[in-house]
């Protein structure tokens, strides 16, 4: 692999490793809705014939985990123009695709991790893989999401000098994305017009294909998932490129 | 032979001039002095020279290299040691110095005896494995230095180096980077409000204020042209006695100083 993409990997996954403080504290979140959403609203979901919530909500709530942590590895970027490693990084005689890349490689495995922690944490609850046949699938779907938000919340990043308000934006903008994708509820619920929005949400469609791989349960179908999926990682991978070379410290 | 040779070199950001029109050589294993007070465009021109930032008119060739379009070149024939510091805090001095080694190409077989000799060059071999969020400014610095030695450049960029150091510190510092110089030719390029630093250790000067050129040449030539006896008297005779609104040199704050003067 490109020298400067594993540099950027591994330096990325190193401070993720070395600040534990923060692996306990993005764990909060996930968990508090599994307890809210699970212990408040399960029983009526399965006395409305629906089946268990638990298996339901999971899937979603490893999406919300993925989203948020990979969405916030933007900070990590403000973070090094504030101090300055960017200046370091721009310098160097390595493509600005390389240096993008490998930060936003190493964002996804640390959010990937998350959502394996989050996945640990839930067999805890009760939450069974009703085929493990499916888990390598899971795997390369949570890595290829978290890839997707990486970059995502990486170039949005490279718009901002302030530590503060990037995270205020960041919530307006994922918030309506995780409440409105089906991740907990089911969208047949929802009214028309939030049932319109919810399916132009990419993010409905990453929830989709998590419950496929872990629950063999979609609304949308596999392909549209995937094409969707595919086709914003594409496109993202393009606008984060541009933006990345446009960039100045 | 020049190492550096800027014609006509301007930035602009919006209708803000930053860097307006100037030219200048460096030559090979020259100190050279970039001087001027805050907000001069000294900052913006090591940028441009250093391919971080692109420029709105002019040439410059680093190296040989035309910096606008050989970026790549340029890069791996110098080093840079900004103001700010530009080390990863969560990580050791070891890898800080790896990572950049990486970057620029230092040969697998030869980066770690390369880190462990210009850890010890500077003092800081024994704590090589110690994150840099335990090093003093001083300590910073020396890593930042050694650090932009790995890759054997050609030529040094340093911003005001010895910024907020204490005395003994830049003492250090100067008797390096000299060291450096002399014994292995490298051309050092540098910026600093200490003028009494640039009196003892440039071999060229050039004095720069609102983006121009003032003056340029030997100390002994600049205080000749001045009728002065000493670089600060020269500096004030020609940048004046205002005192500078602070701008900062950062290309961001650059791009907000000139939308608020649209």
């Amino acid at each position: 692999m490109n020298d400067a993409i594993t540099v950027m990997w591994d330096r990325q996954v190193k401070e993720y490793l070395r600040k534990k403080q923060r692996i306990f504290a993005s764990l909060a979140q996930p968990i508090l809705f599994l307890i809210a959403f699970n212990f408040g609203i399960g029983g009526m979901y399965s006395q409305a014939g629906n089946g268990d919530y638990l298996q339901y909500l999971i899937p979603g709530i490893i999406g919300m985990t993925i989203l948020f942590s990979a969405v916030m590895n933007g900070m990590s970027l403000i973070w090094d123009k504030q101090f300055g490693f960017l200046k370091e990084t721009l310098v160097a005689p390595v493509s600005r695709t390389s240096l993008l890349f490998g930060r936003c490689l190493g964002g996804a495995t640390t959010s990937t991790f998350q959502g394996l922690i989050v996945l640990g944490l839930s067999f805890v609850f009760g939450f069974r893989i009703t085929n493990w046949f499916y888990f390598p699938l899971a795997l390369i779907v949570m890595f290829v999401i978290a890839l997707m938000f990486s970059i995502l919340g990486t170039s949005l990043a490279s718009k901002f000098d302030d530590m503060h308000s990037f995270p205020m934006v960041i919530n307006f903008l994922v918030m309506p994305m995780f409440f409105l994708s089906g991740a907990l509820f089911p969208l047949e619920n929802f009214p028309p017009v939030i049932e319109i929005i919810a399916r132009i949400n990419p993010f409905s469609y990453c929830v989709d294909l998590l419950k496929f791989s872990f629950i063999q349960v979609s609304e949308f179908g596999v392909l549209l998932d995937v094409s969707v999926i595919i086709g914003l990682l594409i496109i993202l991978g393009i606008i984060g490129t541009s933006l990345f070379n446009k960039l100045e410290p | 032979m020049s190492v550096i040779t800027v014609k006509n070199l301007t930035k602009k950001f919006k209708k803000f001039i930053a860097v307006d029109n100037i030219s200048f050589e460096v030559d090979k294993a020259d100190i050279f002095a970039f001087l001027g007070p805050n907000g001069a465009g000294k900052s913006t021109t090591i940028k441009m020279l250093t391919t971080v930032l692109a420029s709105s008119a002019g040439s410059m060739f680093v190296n040989g290299f035309d910096a606008s379009k050989e970026k790549d070149s340029v890069r791996r024939s110098i080093g840079v040691i900004f103001q700010d510091h530009s080390l990863d805090e969560d990580l050791t001095a070891y890898e800080n110095m790896y990572y950049h080694a990486v970057l620029y190409g230092v040969p697998k077989n030869e980066r770690k005896k390369r880190i462990e000799s210009l850890l010890t060059y500077v003092g800081l071999i024994d704590r090589k494995n110690d994150l840099i969020n335990k090093f003093s400014g001083g300590m910073k610095r020396r890593i930042e230095i050694a650090r932009g030695l790995i890759h054997s450049p050609e030529l040094l960029f340093l911003d005001e180096p010895t910024l907020g150091l204490d005395v003994q510190t830049r003492a250090f510092l100067w008797k390096h980077i000299k060291s450096i110089n002399r014994e292995e030719g490298i051309t050092i390029f540098f910026t600093t409000h200490n003028l009494d630093e640039a009196e003892k250790v440039a071999t060229k000067i050039a004095i720069i204020d609102k983006g121009k050129i003032l003056m340029q040449g030997t100390l002994k030539e600049i205080k000749e042209k001045t009728k002065t006896d000493s670089l600060e008297k020269a500096f004030l005779k020609l940048t004046g006695y205002d005192i500078r609104d602070q701008i900062s040199h950062t290309s961001s704050t650059m791009k907000t100083f000139a939308r608020s003067r649209r």
